[in-house]
């Protein structure tokens, strides 16, 4: 029981340590623990790969580089997807500090797919105040976003042209770590009809499965877990397509989450046992 | 092992070192990068909020002679009458201009998004049976949870006899979501550290794929 007693006052430092190295361990020899899709990333995913090709949908950068390990993933698989069913994309930011993330994930998934600018996706970037942002597009694109990030008017873009409100997008999603999924929902779904997803940071996706529950979101994509199954989905088909597979960061990282969520229960068993054995004693 | 060439990849593997360095102890470095991320950040958003909210939606304007726009600038500008106690009050012409604009646009959707649309969901529909047994219990969880929820948070009267195992109940409910929230926000804060090491051993070091 000595031993228990230990355990339950180990020095916080001893912990970071080991957390480190169970995150490590995974990272340099990979687990390979299976991904196993869950429902609201494969109404994500379907939503998408039984699109019409030539549809359009509108990706929203409302991450920062703070959540880049869980959204990132997100949104290129999605991004991916998109571009290999031929469906058309809108990118926007939100957030101001995402701006720049938006531009290199469009930028490396298109040339991986030969895709061209302004014919095949579009990115707006960022505007100020997201609540008129959001209810702008409702009534005509252009009047949010006279130009696309570069500065090129809209009306010049080809893809542009039969693209004027919430009316010819099929689905919005919003990739973020805090409560823009809730205004897309508030503005876009609730006063426009318009579907409405979302790839949220794990802290944000317990907040969302109401959200799922009600049908305000079409699926959702939550933590690096739903990163996982969504990479792990596009890859397959990818490989089916002949495609060279992209990196997998997201089902590598769920290798060191397992090892990693395995040693804190260990730890609050400990530390719960430490804390009735000290209790009886003391009794 | 292929060490990075880029410079930058030098510096963000450099900071995030210094970062680190707070799990062992508060020190000169980790203030170091902690300040140097929120001088950069202010610079970043003044320069960002300038060039995409400021300039073409005031300035612009009322360089093209479009006047109007004059009355939100100013309204703006009324902001810093702070910093003069004689005109001072006149902060409370914007701010007054932004609740009475924002609550109108906000309390219809948030009310429809977040009460009346939860409200729908949260009813034991009668057809839920049809889909699948799991989709009748669940339909059943949900409304037992919530309302015993609710009777917990009910407090015009004394939580005795039937209103004291619904309120207990209702706790049971409360722990399960807190437990739900908690393993979350493991998984967040873990991926969080996952990121910044593919990021040290791949893009820095070269040890494993890079991003």
């Amino acid at each position: 029981m000595k031993i228990i007693r230990v355990l339950s006052t180990l020095d916080r430092r001893i912990i970071f340590l080991l957390v480190g190295l169970g995150i490590l361990i995974p990272l340099l020899k990979p687990l390979g623990i299976p991904e196993n899709i869950t429902p609201p990333v494969r109404d994500v995913y379907q939503f998408i790969d039984t699109l019409p090709p030539g549809s359009a949908i509108l990706m929203s950068v409302d991450y920062d580089a703070s959540v880049l390990p869980e959204v990132h993933p997100m949104f290129l698989s999605i991004l991916r997807h998109a571009m290999l069913r031929n469906v058309k994309v809108i990118g926007i930011a939100l957030n101001p500090a995402g701006v720049g993330l938006g531009v290199q994930a469009f930028d490396r998934i298109s040339k991986e797919f030969g895709k061209k600018y302004g014919e095949d996706y579009v990115y707006l970037g960022f505007k100020p105040n997201f609540v008129a942002t959001m209810l702008g597009l409702g009534e005509e694109i252009r009047k949010v976003f006279p130009t696309d990030y570069y500065g090129t008017p809209l009306d010049s873009l080809p893809m542009m042209k039969e693209i004027h409100s919430y009316r010819d997008i099929a689905l919005v999603i919003s990739f973020s770590g805090a409560g823009y999924p809730g205004s897309w929902v508030a503005y876009a779904y609730s006063r426009y009809g318009q579907k409405v997803a979302a790839g949220v940071t794990a802290v944000m996706a317990a907040d969302y499965y109401p959200f799922l529950q009600t049908g305000q979101f079409i699926g959702m994509l939550g933590g690096m877990k739903g990163a996982a199954e969504y990479e792990d989905l596009v890859n397959k088909l990818l490989q089916e397509k002949g495609y060279k597979k992209p990196m997998p960061f997201a089902i590598k990282g769920m290798d060191s989450i397992t090892v990693v969520h395995l040693l804190i229960i260990i730890f609050i068993i400990l530390g719960n046992l430490g804390y009735f054995l000290q209790k009886k004693e003391v009794k | 092992m292929h060490l990075a060439t880029d410079p930058w990849v030098w510096v963000a593997a450099i900071l995030t070192l210094f970062i680190f360095t707070f799990l062992y102890k508060d020190n000169p470095l980790y203030k170091f990068a902690e300040h140097l991320l929120v001088g950069v950040s202010a610079g970043y958003y003044l320069a960002i909020y300038w060039h995409n909210g400021v300039k073409p939606n005031i300035i612009d304007h009322i360089t093209q002679g479009q006047l109007i726009y004059l009355i939100p600038l100013i309204l703006g500008l009324m902001y810093f009458t702070i910093f003069i106690p004689k005109t001072s009050y006149m902060i409370r012409w914007p701010i007054a201009f932004l609740l009475g604009a924002g609550s109108g646009l906000s309390i219809p959707a948030t009310f429809q998004a977040n009460i009346a649309e939860q409200i729908k969901g949260t009813m034991l529909q009668p057809l839920s049976f049809y889909y699948s047994n799991a989709a009748l219990i669940n339909a059943i969880v949900l409304f037992i949870g919530v309302l015993t929820v609710l009777t917990y948070f009910f407090f015009s009267k004394e939580h005795k006899g039937a209103l004291y195992t619904t309120a207990r109940i209702g706790i049971i409910f409360l722990m399960i979501g807190f437990g739900a929230s908690f393993g979350y926000t493991v998984m967040a804060r873990v991926s969080l550290l996952i990121g910044r090491l593919q990021f040290l051993l791949g893009n820095w070091l070269g040890i494993i794929p890079s991003w």
